[in-house]
């Protein structure tokens, strides 16, 4: 049983605000929220639209109250505090959770699974890993919003067919079509608008009332107030027919006016409407039409308006499914998901899930064109190898441009890193063969490797990601982080290694109890040693002593993991067969 | 050891213990993709060592890349081809019958003229109209493979259907941009 663990007040969600104050101390959560109007420069509101995102990436950032920072790849915030990155900033909500759940669970969490919007490309994914990590959280997995949804719904109904999750949330709007069958979520196609949500609803509210009440330019102050009441506004529209605004700014200008239905209804048409176009597309690329899906699971606090939910009706010619907090459902599934990841699974309780990569990922070709290596909607994990060659006698290097995006020029695309690859072998124009694999891993992560071919070389590759932070960046912040809390640097990582080494051990162990006939006697006893010697080395407190004999067990262990993997593929297959003459 | 990775190097046919037809039975190679991924998924491996997780990550990507290249007709057809020997050259050979380009030019001549005026019934209309032309010549296509073995005649249907794909590909991006 999976439930959303409350806070001391009883209150079971966290608004995303995280407040700065001059002597350093952060707060999160309501207190923050109710503060800010009165320090909207260091009270940061969904910074999950900064994650992963430079300036121009963000809508309206001329009205943010926010001094931003201009940084390579993905911007920061200049608070009282100091320069904040979002990864920063999202690591303070993270830690907060973290911290009720210990408080709740009385201990140390094993594993985390972090639920992203499944139209996060690739530099948004990697911020929201780096901020967890950040948070001293142990990523299981980076899971779909949507899809935690779907399994939230589908085991709670035990459903089976077709079916949308529509999502919308505070800044992100999703769509998935899953085929949902006995022990399988099947992501079939997914679509969607990173930048789109309950947040730009407000801002045509906000702009509304400034348009209807010839207000002055506002201070950061009053603009915060007014963004607020339009907020509430939007928040009473979903159970009234219409909502009053009052409010006295500072400025000394009084507001006072009724926002109805059918004048929300009509500045949010645009709106609205960009959430039909990629729920349509995400059809056509499951292969599928309206007709084949049975229900459309509504997820995200932004479903409650009511022009949303009369367009999804229109749209999928049928009432969608409101059964289910939308606050709730995806914290819910992803527990759920959490449990089975960590392991923890009873007999037939155990299930499948396939999901997707969102976005094309492509490489830079002559002319800023761009060649589509993995498409959207690919399974993941998904792997594709593509060989380069040199045009020039004697080249050494070459760079490689991947960009993530359905467009065709390069420059429409969201440029995720530019990879140099060195050290291959001075041959003539057109000789030399490098090979590149680009793996997407089933937290939707790229990364990339490279050989050459004809001379079986690895080509060193240098990574310049146009996004994300450095192993460097992530240790620097870490440290910060513990001189500012007080705790110890040292010790924090020790224990860290030592429950590293406990995890490896009880893996190795469990996989001993499962399959030890796959290993010669020597080869048992050399595993055996290496677990000994770790045993020996993990209670103590020399760090690198551990990290050395957890590296050796590693090794030790590769060729037993192999097997093992090769067994139980063998055993599927054997299990298929007898079906297939059983009748 | 090297019995151990015979599965991993296999062909795809091999790997899921299918016969090498293009006439596939789909719901046995997704029943076999589904029982193989059951045992090999990352998710089934989160807990475990590195070395596993690794394996299982590079296990689910090949179960992944056979599967989406046996239940398409087109990709199995390629691969199907080449792994007896008559690879259809899509790159190199382009050479097509004169009344097979000449319809093709029509419907692309419609999608353009619909694109233009934003038709999304029209449109809707030719994609329908070109979805049942694929149909029937990849049922013919597995005759030529498995049946008569015509293995020429094959490689030229398949250069053909994949331009037809092309073409359903592009009626798909003006549906786009005519209902974004």
């Amino acid at each position: 049983m999976s439930v959303v663990l409350n806070d001391v007040r009883g209150r079971p969600l966290l608004p995303s605000v995280v407040r700065y104050d001059v002597d350093g101390s952060v707060e999160v959560g309501y207190g923050a929220e109710a503060r800010q109007s009165i320090d909207p420069k260091n009270t940061i509101l969904s910074v999950k639209r900064f994650m992963g995102r430079g300036r121009h990436d963000i809508a309206h950032i001329e009205t943010l109250p926010y001094d931003f920072v201009d940084a390579e790849g993905m911007v920061k915030l200049k608070t009282i505090a100091g320069v904040k990155s979002p990864v920063e900033i999202s690591a303070e909500i993270l830690k907060t959770v973290r911290n009720r759940a210990e408080a709740s669970l009385g201990g140390e969490l094993t594993g985390a699974v972090i639920t992203v919007p499944a139209y996060f490309d690739d530099a948004q994914r990697q911020a929201t890993k780096d901020a967890a990590r950040l948070a001293g959280l142990n990523v299981l997995r980076l899971l779909n919003e949507p899809t935690a949804a779907a399994i939230a719904y589908g085991l709670d109904n035990s459903v089976e067919g077709i079916y949308a999750v529509f999502d919308l949330g505070g800044g992100t709007f999703d769509i998935s079509i899953l085929r949902l069958s006995k022990g399988v979520f099947e992501v079939m196609a997914t679509g969607g608008d990173s930048a789109l949500g309950g947040d730009d609803f407000d801002h045509r509210i906000f702009c509304w009332i400034i348009e209807q009440a010839k207000l002055a330019p506002l201070s950061p102050q009053d603009a915060r107030l007014l963004q607020m009441r339009a907020r509430e506004a939007k928040e009473q529209l979903s159970q009234h027919g219409q909502a009053p605004i009052t409010v006295k700014l500072g400025s000394g200008e009084y507001v006072d006016l009724v926002l109805t239905t059918e004048i929300f209804t009509e500045i949010s048409r645009t709106l609205v409407q960009k959430t039909i176009a990629p729920s349509k597309k995400a059809l056509r690329d499951a292969g599928l039409t309206v007709a084949d899906v049975r229900g459309v699971v509504m997820v995200g606090g932004s479903t409650r308006m009511p022009q949303v939910q009369h367009a999804v009706a229109e749209l999928f010619r049928q009432e969608p499914l409101n059964n289910l907090d939308p606050d709730k459902v995806v914290a819910l599934g992803a527990a759920i998901q959490a449990n089975l990841l960590a392991g923890n699974r009873a007999a037939g309780d155990d299930w499948l899930l396939l999901d997707v990569i969102p976005l094309s990922l492509g490489l830079e070709t002559m002319g800023g064109l761009v060649e589509k290596v993995i498409p959207r909607n690919s399974t993941i994990p998904v792997a594709r190898a593509q060989e380069f060659t040199t045009f020039k006698d004697g080249q050494t290097a070459m760079a490689i441009q991947v960009v993530q995006g359905e467009r065709e020029l390069v420059s429409d695309c969201r440029s995720l890193a530019r990879f140099e690859l060195r050290g291959i072998p001075p041959m003539v124009a057109g000789a030399a063969r490098i090979r590149v694999t680009f793996q997407v891993d089933a937290d939707g992560l790229l990364s990339v490797t490279a050989r050459e071919q004809t001379s079986g070389r690895e080509a060193h590759i240098e990574v310049k990601p146009a996004y994300g932070l450095s192993d460097g960046e992530i240790a620097g912040m870490l440290k910060d982080s513990f001189s500012h809390a007080g705790d110890d640097a040292f010790r924090r990582a020790l224990r860290e290694a030592q429950v590293e080494s406990q995890r490896l051990i009880e893996a190795t162990q469990s996989a001993l109890d499962d399959a030890a006939d796959l290993l010669s006697i020597l080869e048992r006893a050399h595993i055996d040693a290496a677990v000994a010697k770790l045993q020996s080395v993990m209670t103590g407190d020399d760090r690198r002593a551990i990290d050395g004999a957890m590296q050796a067990l590693s090794a030790a262990t590769n060729e037993f993991a192999a097997r093992r993997m090769n067994q139980s593929v063998r055993r599927a297959l054997a299990g298929r067969n007898i079906d297939q003459i059983s009748p | 050891m090297t019995t151990f990775d015979l599965n991993f190097a296999a062909d795809h046919f091999t790997l899921f213990g299918l016969p090498r037809v293009q006439a596939l039975d789909l719901g046995n190679l997704e029943n076999c993709f589904r029982d193989i991924q059951a045992q090999v998924h990352p998710d089934k491996h989160a807990h475990a060592a590195d070395a596993d997780r690794r394996l299982a990550m590079q296990w689910s990507t090949r179960i992944n890349e056979a599967f989406q290249t046996l239940k398409s007709p087109g990709k199995r057809a390629r691969y199907l081809l080449a792994l007896l020997g008559h690879d259809p050259q899509i790159e190199s050979n382009t050479t097509m019958p004169v009344e097979f380009l000449m319809s093709q030019m029509d419907l692309r001549e419609a999608v353009m003229e619909a694109r233009a005026a934003s038709d999304e019934e029209k449109l809707e209309a030719v994609r329908l109209t070109l979805l049942n032309e694929i149909r029937a010549d990849y049922e013919r296509l597995a005759g030529l493979i498995d049946v008569t073995r015509d293995f020429t005649a094959a490689a030229s249907l398949v250069r053909q259907l994949m331009f037809q794909e092309k073409l359903l590909n592009e009626i798909d991006d003006a549906l786009e941009a005519v209902t974004a």
